[in-house]
């Protein structure tokens, strides 16, 4: 299992070198730069071209690359140039923010969705199967920031029992049973086209194992139902399963760019955005950066899972 | 499975159940727009910094509540020079920074050299985009401990206003030199309120500075909130999360100005929104065409229909917020279509078709691409055929700041500036011309607005500097090198139990004469 995992993580360095060359480009070759964005009215030939000299952009990409890796291989991520601060501080307190935020939606979809998708195949057809694909239908197509504001007019406008924005109050609070109040709102809305996605999958892998030979065997032989279902057609479920939400993880992380920007959570998603359109590259280039680690660190949790639960995997 | 439900049932009704109060009565909550990006006030370039750093930081002068007029503020008298080249200023004795050490001509010394002298110890604390507003000082020099003596390469009559502006802020030699780079996330002035903690992209705190020369301010302690989507901004202004936002967009104004609880304030900014319409090449070479154009443009529907009252029709490049240099005999082009056809005839030109940059959005842009529509839709009314090209912001920005030459025949264009020197200096000069390095991307040329650009600029009194800018408003309103569009209403609004608050033509907040009930 070591080697396996070793394997893995040495093939994924080509995707995160390639991902950083790509983001470079990609930020060198989009019109505007930093200086203009600094600047805005007053971007004056001279005044960007000063800018840039003093913020070193006026150096080629390539060399700015090459600048950017060397400093990253002694751990300087580099210092925003919109911002004032370095990289490192502001994509660590961001990426807290929005693991909390991801973490929290995908513990959230993965029960529920697992939860409705089995509920939904033992009683196919039935009137619990309908009510719950008309829910994950509904979820699934639903915008998850229409649904956002949604829940703000409803919980913090109308009844006003939850914050509207935020991740602490901003006076007092800053506790845990604050942190979980403004919580619920982000987490619900981000967990909710989640919760749809792996329940129809669940539902799915449900019923194809529900129909093997050995869950008959198992019934034959007088097996508890309750037993049945959980111990040998769920287990078996789950090799389908885990890979969905190791992808849904990813989609989490996603959709928390839109969320983050909704309920104005300080995360990482959020930063990105601004960077991006004021052309913070060392910003952009960290936070993506952290945000490639991570998915790629995610998926090999899941698929490492998936080996553990199905050896054939394991290869 | 059951009992976990109901447990999870019972944790989050236990989170939500402390029913939200609204803001304790000594702490004020300001919803801004955005993080701020630095609270160093020669660093910080943007709008929605100074909104925080106003607070903390004071120049020399200062603009006079509610105008643009210079008052005294940390210097109590100035001379300046006959030939406009030497500034004295006074200083107010027994000023201290916020962290005790005091205010002198040293202080204001380090300020400007650390912006100015590229060999300055603490210049690398920059860059300093905007120090080019500074960029005629020679010398900065102390002459006793309380007088300071500004010398400028040339004469430069804005000067004045420039140190009433956020970047001419005083800063604390002690922290700059204590923090370098990290100033701007511990900015030490001389202000009303002092700064006490930003926590990244929850808050910025400021508290009452007890020892401050002037009033003390109203509150104990004010709290900065970046809430960058202006719905949710919204929402948290309903649900009792803020006491005061800015910039609130156009479709939540009339529903805030109906609400008792919620008091709604608009002021007349320095602002122009303006089409550019290039004059090297196409129709619009031809002075008719472009007062046709003016004429086509059916202005009052934009700033009441599309910006929903926002906005105010603006007559020419100087807006009314600069009232002492306003010329008000000036008035917009009223909504003519038939004139506009008769003039098209009269100038004889034929092809009408034109290429119409528009951006997505931008600083101070408004609502960019409904009203290039309008306006598209009002040229093609009175026989233009006008193309639209739309852009994102920066994009938008490295397109046509460099000229529309070869490229677009018109493009949208804002500007907010803090002396009526400024927008025409920078966009209608002909030395001003993109390859001169200026914005007058459309290449508007006169040689008598120039001569009274520059005469404005040198001279060192207020009443001939402000008959000159209402002369070239007459002059460029009649050359008509723009379709002059709107002046831009900024609002705020407050919960109803704030008093004092008051909106800046600088589009600052002023704090510290805020209380609430």
């Amino acid at each position: 299992m070591t080697g396996y995992i070793l394997k893995r993580l040495v093939s994924a360095i080509p995707v995160i070198i390639g991902l950083s060359v790509i983001v470079f480009g990609i930020m060198a070759l989009i019109p505007g730069d930093t200086a203009t964005a600094l600047l805005g009215s007053y971007a004056t030939p001279d005044n960007v071209a000063r800018i840039n000299r003093e913020l070193g952009l006026d150096r080629p990409v390539y060399e700015q690359y090459f600048v950017w890796v060397g400093n990253l291989l002694q751990g300087d991520f580099g210092r925003s140039y919109i911002l004032n601060r370095p990289v490192l501080d502001e994509i660590l307190e961001r990426f807290g923010a929005t693991l909390i935020l991801a973490g929290t939606a995908l513990v959230l979809c993965s029960i529920l969705g697992i939860l409705a998708g089995v509920v939904s195949a033992v009683r196919q057809f039935g009137w619990t199967d309908r009510i719950v694909t008309f829910f994950v239908l509904i979820g699934i197509s639903t915008p998850a920031f229409w649904l956002g504001l949604l829940f703000i007019l409803i919980f913090a406008v109308q009844w006003r029992v939850l914050p509207a924005s935020g991740m602490y109050a901003v006076y007092g609070g800053g506790d845990l049973p604050d942190l979980l109040r403004h919580l619920i709102l982000p987490a619900t809305t981000l967990a909710i086209v989640a919760t749809g996605v792996i329940a129809r999958l669940t539902r799915a892998a449900m019923l194809e194992v529900l129909r093997q030979d050995y869950v008959r065997t198992a019934r034959a032989k007088g097996l508890d139902e309750r037993r049945v279902i959980y111990r040998h057609a769920f287990k078996s479920a789950l090799v389908s399963i885990i890979p969905v939400i190791g992808i849904q993880a990813g989609f989490v992380m996603g959709g928390a760019v839109y969320i983050e920007t909704v309920f104005q959570w300080p995360g990482i998603g959020q930063m990105l955005v601004s960077a991006i359109s004021t052309r913070d590259l060392l910003l952009v280039q960290g936070g993506v950066l952290l945000v490639a680690v991570t998915y790629v660190l995610i998926n090999l949790v899941a698929d490492v899972a998936q080996a553990m639960l199905d050896p054939r995997l394991k290869t | 499975m059951k009992k976990l439900l109901a447990g999870a049932a019972i944790a989050v009704l236990m989170a939500a159940s402390p029913a939200l109060a609204q803001t304790p009565p000594n702490v004020l909550v300001v919803g801004q727009i955005a993080e701020p990006q630095s609270l160093d006030p020669q660093v910080s370039t943007a709008a929605n910094d100074f909104r925080i750093t106003t607070n903390i930081f004071e120049g020399l002068v200062r603009f006079a509540e509610g105008t643009l007029e210079v008052e005294p503020a940390l210097a109590t008298a100035w001379e300046i020079s006959d030939d406009g080249l030497v500034y004295t200023f006074t200083l107010r004795e027994g000023v201290s920074f916020h962290d005790g050490t005091p205010f002198n001509a040293e202080a204001v010394k380090f300020t400007f050299d650390r912006m100015l002298d590229e060999s300055h110890p603490f210049y690398g604390t920059g860059p300093f985009p905007l120090s080019f507003n500074f960029a005629d000082i020679t010398e900065t020099a102390v002459l006793d401990e309380h007088t300071v003596q500004f010398t400028l390469g040339q004469p430069f009559a804005p000067f004045l206003t420039n140190l009433a502006t956020n970047t001419g802020g005083i800063v604390s030699p002690a922290a700059v030199e204590q923090f370098g780079d990290d100033f701007g996330r511990n900015p030490v002035g001389t202000g009303p309120f002092q700064f006490e903690e930003w926590q990244s992209n929850t808050r910025v705190v400021v508290s009452r500075n007890d020892a401050y020369w002037g009033d003390a301010a109203g509150m104990e302690t004010v709290v900065f909130r970046p809430v960058t989507d202006a719905n949710t901004r919204v929402a948290e202004m309903l649900s009792g999360g803020i006491d005061i936002m800015v910039e609130v967009p156009p479709d939540n104004v009339a529903m805030l100005a109906d609400d008792p609880m919620f008091t709604v304030y608009d002021a007349v900014g320095p602002h122009v929104w303006y089409v550019m319409l290039n004059m090297k090449e196409g129709p619009f070479t031809d002075q008719l065409v472009r007062q046709a154009a003016n004429f086509a443009v059916n202005k009052e529907t934009l700033v009441n229909d599309v910006l929903q009252g926002t906005a105010d029709v603006s007559a020419g490049p100087i807006p009314p917020a600069f009232n002492w240099a306003f010329n008000d005999a000036v008035e917009p082009y009223p909504y003519d279509p038939d004139r506009a056809r008769q003039l098209l005839e009269e100038s004889g030109v034929e092809d009408l078709s034109v290429t119409f940059y528009v951006t997505e959005g931008g600083s101070g842009m408004l609502d960019p691409i409904p009203m290039g529509t309008a306006i598209q839709a009002d040229l093609q009314a009175v026989g233009f055929d006008v193309t639209i090209e739309t852009y994102e912001w920066n994009t938008f920005l490295s397109n046509v700041n460099p000229g529309l030459e070869g490229k677009a025949d018109m493009a949208e264009m804002a500007w907010m500036t803090t002396d009526p020197d400024t927008l025409p200096f920078l966009t209608l000069r002909t030395a001003a011309w993109p390859e001169e390095g200026g914005f007058n991307s459309s290449y508007y040329s006169n040689i008598d607005v120039d001569e009274m650009l520059d005469q404005a600029r040198m001279s060192t009194d207020p009443e001939e500097r402000a008959a000159l800018y209402r002369d070239v408003q007459a002059v460029v309103h009649d050359d008509a090198p723009w379709i002059f569009v709107a002046n831009w209403k900024q609002n705020a609004v407050s919960t109803a139990n704030v008093q004092g608050f008051e909106l800046q033509p600088d589009f600052n907040l002023r704090l510290a004469g805020v209380t609430k009930e």
